[in-house]
Formats: C-alpha cells, structure tokens, sequence
C-alpha cells in the first residue's frame, strides 16, 4: 500500500497552466467587468452595535448627481426570501440589508446606486437614517447566558446550537485514568482576508428572464441560494464560473451582496455591480472566521496515553447564522486528530452576538480545534515530564490500524504518522535542533521549540449539515466532469465552479492526460455557468484532487470503456480483448485502430457502432464522495471527510525580549497527503497555509472593543505578515496513498494552516516558560508578549 | 479634467475628475486592468505601477499627478501577445502565484529590482516584495522565481529585463 504508484503527468514536475494568463495581468477577475449601463453600489453601514432604526429618508441622496436609487431593508425584505441558515433557527432571519434593528457595528443599513462608485459613496454619506441605540452583548460567554439581550429577539436566546456527544465510555475512562488535567484555550477571530475583495455584477436581462452573474464566489449551491432568495425557478440564474477569484480560502460567499446586487438589478432593469471596498470587507463583509473558546478536561497514563478527552468549544458567531455554526461540526470527524484517545465528550456550542457574521475559513472550524487538542498533548508531556515528540508517537495511530475508526464515527483513510515524524527528526537532527535551542538560550535569549501534529480532512462531504441540522438530510457532495472529444479529435473538458488560485485546470487536465495518456498541454479545460454545468460543490473542503480528480478518471475512463466497446465491434471480438494504448486501440492479433480513426466511427459511422451506442465521444461522470453516504447514528456518529492528510511541524523560535517580536529561524514540515497531482501547486498550499497560520498565531484579529467598535479595519491594524515576517520553510515529503480513491491522492488545500498555529504556540510556550508565562489566546500579538515578558521580569527582579 | 499620462510607451488623453485615483484611471479609463485593487490604502501592493521605473502604489496617486511619468503597468511586461517576458516565464516556472491577484504587482516590483541589482540575495528579494502582500504563497515560490529570473537574465543575451 505504501509503494508509490507510478505515473506519467501526475505527480511530475509540470507548469500550472493557469499562471499565464496571470503574470500577464489577463486573468478575468470580477471588478475587470464592465457592462454597457452598468450601475454602481456604496452601502450605507450602521454606526451602532445595536439599534432600532427610527426613521431613513434618502431625499438629499437621490438628489444627489448621478443617484438612481437608494434600497434599504425593508423593501428588500418584502421583495426577496432571508438567506439560507445552516441550523434549523428559522427565526434568525438574515437578510442584506438590516429590517428594523441593526445588530453589529457596520451593519447593512442601505444600499445607494449611482452612475459612477464615487458618486454612490457620495450619497451615501447624505442617506440620513435616525436610530435608537439598544443592548448589546459581545462577549461569548455572556452571550450564552440566559440572561443575555438575545440578539434575535423571536428567537428567544442567543443559543443556535447546544449540543452534546458522548462517543464511548468517557466517565469509564476517566475514572481508570492516572492523571488528569484541564485547559482552556481561545482562538481569537480571524479570518482569510483574500488581496481582493468581494465583488459581483448582476444582470437580469428581462427578455431572456434570466440572471447573469458574474462573481468573485467560492460557495456551494450559489446559484440555488440566489435563486430562492430571489424567489426565481432555478433556471433562471446562470452563475458564469469563468471569473478568476483573486484568493479566498473559504470566504467569498457574499450571498447578501449577490442577493442585494441581484434585486437592484432586476428592480433598475440594469447591470448592477457591487464591489467591497476593504473597510467594508473586513467590518461588514460578512467573512470572519471562528471565535472560539475551548475547555478541554484530559484523562491519561502515566505513560502518556491520553484515554479520553472532553472538549468544550464555544463559538461567537455573530450577529447572524448563516453557515458558521457548521464549523463546529467538522472537526468531529478528526476530533482525536492523529491520536487513539478511546472515547470523548464533545459539547459543541455556537451563540450569536452583536460582532459581525461569520464564514467559512479554511479548514471550517479544523485549524482551532487542532490548535486545542495539540496545547493539550504538550501539556500532557509536561505534567509527566515528557519529550512532547515522544507522547505524540505513543498516542499515534500506527500505520498497520488503518483504516481506523474514530470514537465519532469517521474511518480514517490511512496514514504513517510514525514514519513521517522519524524523517522530519532525522531532516532537523533532532539532537542539533534541541542543542541550537539551548545554545540560543545560553546566550541568553529566549528560544523555544514548537511541534505540531495534525490531521487535514479532506474530500470534504457535508455530513456535518444532517449531524447538526435534522432538518437536513444531505449524504451526497457530488462533483462532476464531462469530456468530449470533437470531430478532429482533439479533447475538451468541462469544470463546473470557479477557482480562485487552487489550479483546477492544471488538476482536471493532468488527470484526464493520465488516463488517456495524451499530453495534458493539449487538453483544453472549459469552465461552464450554472445552466450548462453539472452537478458540483465548489472547492470547499479541501476537496477538489479528490472530488475533481476522482470524476476526472472515472470520465476519462469512461472514454476509455466506449472507445474500446466500438473497436471491439470492429475486430469482432470482446471489449476486454482490446487495449488502449495512447489512443491506439490494439485487438489481440495486433490489428489496430488508431485514434483518428476511432474519432471518425465515433463522428461519421453510426453504421460501424455497436447497439445502443450513442455516436460521439462524449462521457459524463457525476461522482459521489467516497464513503459518504449514510445518515448520521442516533448516538450523533457518522463518516465525515473520506481522507485524512498528516503534517507534522517542527520549528524553532526567538522572542525579542523587549519588542516582543517572535523570529522563526527553522520551520520544517513534515507532509503526507497520498498522490501527488502536481506538486507546484501542493508546496505552494502548504507554504501558503503556513503563512496564513502564522497570521492567525501571532498578527491577526478583528479586536472588538466593550461597545463592540470593530478596531481592526485597515491593513495598519489588522496586520497581515509579509515576506519579512514568514519564514523560509522546510518541507519533509511523505506519501500515504489513501485506498479510498482513484489514484490515493488526498486533500491539501489546507494545509499548514492546520497545525502552523498549534506549532508556533508551543514554541513561543517553550520559549517563554523559564519566565512562568503561559499563552493560552491566540493570537500572540507582539505587545502581548512584550508585556508579559515584562511582567514576569518585574516580578522576578522583586 | 483632460491628462495625458505616458503609459506603456504610448500617450494617451483621458478626461477624468480631479480625485479619479491613477489604480481607478489606469483601470476605468484606461482599460488595463492589470493593476489591482486591494487595500486602497497604499499597504497591500497589488496596484503597484513603475512610475519612472521605480514600483509606486497608484492606488496613493491621483491620475493628474502622474501626468510627465512614465508609468509602465504589467501589460508592457509581455513581449507581445501570448509571448512572456524573462521575469514572467520564471513565475510559471516556480508557480510564484495562486489566485494571480497579487502577481502584476510582483512581477512589476521584481522587474524594478533586477534593473538595479542583477545578483540580489535572497534577503534583499525579500526585502523587495515586502512591500507586496500576497495571500496565498507564504512568499517561498516568489523567492524563488525571482532568484530564477535573475539567473536567466544573467544569463541572457537581451538587455530587456522583461
């Protein structure tokens, strides 16, 4: 199983096509869109946490130069469905633009049309709307008390989700343990915050009765979601999915700002375009990652097995539902991370507040939790005293258990976690690396090592929307490709989403090449709009090699099943007699039949084709996700993700004493996501995802203050790390092919997000643990370790 | 107000209100959307342009202001159409991107940086692209092509740093 299999395209060292278009400055993102008589947005925000809206008159607006109109809430309201919830809260409605209350700062109160965007932001500073200030509340624990001012008054709390899950014995576990500790960590909000904003032109073309829209998206069922809120048959929205999506890791899912752009345009019978300016983006864009608190009570050995565990994660998701709460769901399915912890008490809590709505962020609610259950590890090797390398491998799943089933129902696909721990020891020469750390601190500064081990889901189903939602019944996240080859025999295929970095034209072309054994280069990739697409669920959940890829071969084998029916049909012989060959189809006795040849039986000949042969050479694959199929138990397990792709980090830092600034001088990954398709954009993901964890461990935070005043809304607060700051990254390669798809690949479009927090917390930990100081929150921002720093040193000089 | 800004060796007359940024002038009026809005703040770097050769932010420019440059965007990188520069190719071949949003602004500031130094180290590309952010690389295949496209252009016998 552990013999790589070898290829010919996958896996090699081959160019991204997608990056020519953009070193050119050609991609086709959607603010390069420009309609004849499109119109222009500027949103009016609310400049209070909570609050009734007494009075809005729009008057001195639209006398303003260019103004075509000004929409606010309760217009949209009556004309337009409130946007889709994950959980069954039907009383938490949301909709673009505020009804009646505003609920966070920066609220959606109006939306101002005009000629030009400048003139739009005019008027909108001259949209005069009247409030009455109410209670608020931004704290999550407050929040979930009863006696919190619930933010969604019919609602009744602020509680969306309560729940428990006992998976195995814990009590019993617990009760045989040796030790055990508690711990609580936060993960303050951060979020992905893509270079480009969110953006979309609407429209309605009355004639047609269709909608056109073009989008910086990355969203499941987009198109579905529009056309119910819009109240319109599904067929009358075409989502074009050849817009370039400038980054997005999980968030550009601005369904209000579609909604919004989507009714102004049929309202004004007009293009209507609708793009964030970057205050907007980060204060009321809708897309902050979790917020989460974690108490974490641990039971084990003395020799370092961790029995069981119970875990309480606490989220703030904001004024609204939306999808969010899901985020606390999938990390059920890698809730023991690598680990053989027995049984675990999960309490999954999400409560609104008045701070602005969340989103998806890369990894869904994955990177926290593995930030939780790795401080726990390192504060288990030191309660015993321990090597913290030395109790992740006693706890490791070994690679001969696989598949392995976790106490919550997810079979782990497989894994070597011990092998890809021993090579990143042997990379960093472990008893060098200890010695560099202790010859830094010998002079005298403070230097720490970090290690992480984690597990990247991968291949993402949705099992998490029927675990949390009864309501929801969904055990299929299907993803689909369609080849043709033409009348000249070249190969077209179709993708159905758009992409925004991932390379998923290099992917479905290098897989289609592989099979087909044609040169990926000569394969053209087609990317459709809704209504000529087939079913599919967008890049989320690290799942495009699998979903993708997988329907990729199956198509593309597919092809090769019914070129091989039609040859047989001419050698007179049966289909698994014929080879196929680099397009030359090979009978027994050697006669052959070349491509151009097929190609034309295909296109011309219908005499020549088998029975119930259609003619043509086209192939469609609609390929379910591998494993996911059943309906959550009654005792709340169930398959998640099919594949489970490994890191482990290994890093070094130093802490400016007086400045607080953590420098890594080594960081080594090591990373085991099974076949390989095209190891530029693999390598690109990891360093990218290291990067973004550092951000989310040491620089990012959208900080809210008492009164719930965002604080953090430009790139001078909200810090995102440059090239000064992410460091040179080693990356240790191991594969595990995962026996669950077509050709082993796994998911890795997350990772080092995964475990980078987790690790730059232990080390900056290590660090600092000779001065007493414990950071429990990340992030770790520069003044917080500046002042601790120098607090404990004041109390140690007294 | 009418301008004439010298873009991409040509000079073209646009009739622009005072306050149109050059991103906005460069992008609206102009029709070269290479350049990128991020952050109109002057912090993120994907509206970067060479303004006499040297990487500006026209996000922090208004268009009247750059009338008397030259200001070369990311379309005047590619030999001609379909054809890629030294600099860019070496993207491609580091895959010294993702998404692309960012990529014009690095291509444009690693462009500024090898006219000036052939031979940089890799802390001073570093220092280079610090003024660029980029979302999705973590920076390490930007590196990289850049100490790509410095060999190449070492190597080159055309003078054009493209």
């Amino acid at each position: 199983m552990n013999e790589r299999p070898k290829f010919r395209f996958v896996s090699a060292d081959r160019r991204v096509r997608e990056d020519r278009r953009f070193v050119a400055g050609m991609g086709k993102y959607v603010g390069d869109i420009a309609e004849a008589g499109m119109l222009h947005v500027a949103i009016v925000h609310a400049p209070y946490t909570a609050a009734k809206i007494v009075s809005f008159d729009a008057s001195r607006a639209l006398a303003m130069p260019g103004v075509v109109a000004v929409v606010e809430g309760e217009e949209l309201s009556t004309n337009v469905e409130p946007l889709m919830n994950g959980l069954d809260t039907p009383k938490v409605q949301r909709y673009p633009l505020a009804v009646k209350h505003v609920r966070y700062n920066g609220e959606w109160v109006a939306a101002v049309v005009a000629q030009t965007r400048a003139q739009a932001e005019d008027a909108a500073e001259c949209v005069d709307v009247e409030y009455e200030p109410l209670p608020f509340v931004i704290d999550a624990e407050e929040a979930y008390r009863p006696s919190s001012p619930p933010v969604h008054a019919a609602h009744g709390s602020n509680v969306l989700l309560d729940r428990t899950f006992n998976w195995g014995e814990i009590d019993e576990d617990f009760a045989a343990s040796d030790h055990q500790l508690s711990l609580r960590v936060t993960w303050g909000r951060s979020s992905t915050v893509p270079l480009e904003t969110f953006g979309v032109v609407a429209m309605w073309d009355p004639w047609a009765e269709v909608m056109d829209v073009r989008a910086s998206i990355q969203m499941p069922k987009y198109a579905d979601q529009i056309a119910r809120a819009m109240r319109l048959p599904g067929n009358a929205v075409r989502v074009h999915y050849d817009i370039d999506v400038g980054g997005s890791y999980g968030v550009k899912r601005g369904i209000k700002h579609t909604v919004l752009a989507c009714y102004l345009s049929m309202k004004l019978k007009q293009p209507v375009r609708l793009i964030e300016d970057r205050l907007e983006n980060m204060s009321s864009g809708d897309a902050h990652g979790p917020d989460r608190i974690f108490d974490i009570d641990a039971a084990f050995n003395r020799d370092g097995i961790v029995r069981s565990m119970k875990m309480r994660a606490l989220d703030n998701a904001g004024a609204y539902a939306g999808r969010a709460p899901f985020q606390l769901g999938k990390p059920i399915g890698a809730i023991v991370g690598p680990y053989k912890i027995n049984s675990v008490r999960y309490h999954a809590v999400s409560v609104t507040s008045n701070k602005a709505v969340q989103e998806a962020v890369r990894g869904f609610g994955q990177s926290p939790t593995n930030y939780a259950i790795e401080t726990m590890m390192d504060r288990v090797a030191e309660h015993l005293g321990m090597d913290r390398v030395e109790i992740r491998r006693r706890n490791f799943i070994r690679a001969d258990e696989f598949p392995y089933l976790i106490p919550s129902g997810t079979r782990y696909d497989s894994g070597d976690y011990h092998t890809v721990v021993d090579k990143v020891m042997k990379h960093v020469d472990w008893p060098a690396f200890v010695a560099e750390r202790d010859r830094l601190r010998a002079n005298g500064a403070y230097a720490g090592i970090g290690i992480a081990a984690c597990l990247e889901p991968s291949g993402g189903n949705s099992s998490f929307e029927p675990l949390l939602n009864p309501a929801n019944t969904t055990t299929t996240w299907m993803e689909s490709c369609r080849i043709n080859v033409d009348a000249l025999g070249n190969i077209t295929a179709t993708i159905h989403t758009t992409s925004s970095g991932q390379g998923h034209e290099t992917l479905a072309s290098t897989v289609i090449g592989e099979v087909l054994e044609f040169d990926p280069d000569s394969i053209r990739i087609v990317r459709t709009d809704s209504l000529t697409s087939l079913p599919g669920n967008s890049p989320v959940g690290s799942r495009m090699a699998v979903m993708l890829g997988g329907s990729c071969y199956l198509a593309a084998n597919k092809l090769k099943k019914k070129l091989k029916a039609i040859a047989a049909h001419q050698f007179d012989c049966a289909p698994e007699d014929v080879d196929y060959v680099q397009g030359v189809l090979r009978a027994k006795d050697g006669r052959t039949l070349k491509w151009a040849e097929m190609v034309n039986i295909a296109h011309r000949n219908f005499h020549l084709l088998p029975e119930d042969c259609e003619p043509g050479l086209e192939v469609t694959n609609v390929y379910q996700v591998p494993t996911g199929t059943d309906l959550p138990t009654a005792d709340g397990r169930v398959q998640m993700y099919p594949c489970h792709s490994f890191e482990f980090h290994c890093i070094l830092v130093t802490i400016d004493p007086d400045t607080g600034k953590v420098d890594i001088p080594r960081y080594v990954i090591g990373h085991d996501c099974g076949t390989v398709i095209n190891p530029h954009i693999v390598k690109g993901m990891t360093l990218g995802g290291i990067a973004h964890g550092l951000g989310a461990a040491l620089m990012e935070e959208f900080v809210y203050d008492g009164e719930g005043q965002m604080m953090a809304q430009s790139f001078m607060d909200y810090l995102l790390p440059s090239s000064h700051e992410v460091p040179q990254v080693e990356i240790v390669h191991h594969c595990t092919p995962s026996p669950f798809t077509v050709m082993g690949q796994k998911g890795s479009g997350e990772s080092g997000y995964l475990g980078a927090p987790a690790a730059i917390s232990g080390a900056v930990n290590d660090a600092v643990r000779s001065l007493g100081i414990r950071f429990n929150r990340l992030p770790m921002r520069m003044t917080a370790i500046s002042d601790a720093i120098a607090e404990a040193k004041s109390k140690q000089s007294n | 107000m009418k301008i004439t800004l010298h873009v991409n060796a040509g000079e073209r007359t646009v009739d622009v209100e005072p306050r149109t940024t050059l991103l906005d002038c460069l992008r609206d009026e102009l029709r070269l959307t290479g350049a990128h809005s991020g952050c109109e703040h002057g912090v993120c770097g994907a509206c970067t342009v060479l303004i006499d050769g040297e990487p500006a932010r026209s996000c922090l420019m208004f268009a009247p202001q750059a009338e008397g440059y030259e200001i070369t965007t990311v379309e005047a990188m590619s030999p001609a159409p379909g054809e890629l520069g030294i600099i860019q190719d070496a993207f491609c071949a580091a895959h010294g991107m993702q998404c692309g949003y960012c990529t014009p602004g690095m291509i444009l500031t690693a462009h500024a940086l090898l006219k000036h130094n052939p031979s940089p180290t890799r802390a001073e590309i570093v220092e280079a692209i610090s003024g660029n952010l980029c979302r999705c690389t973590g920076y390490g295949q930007i590196v990289e092509a850049i100490e790509l496209a410095a060999q190449r252009l070492r190597g080159a016998n055309t003078e054009a740093a493209r």
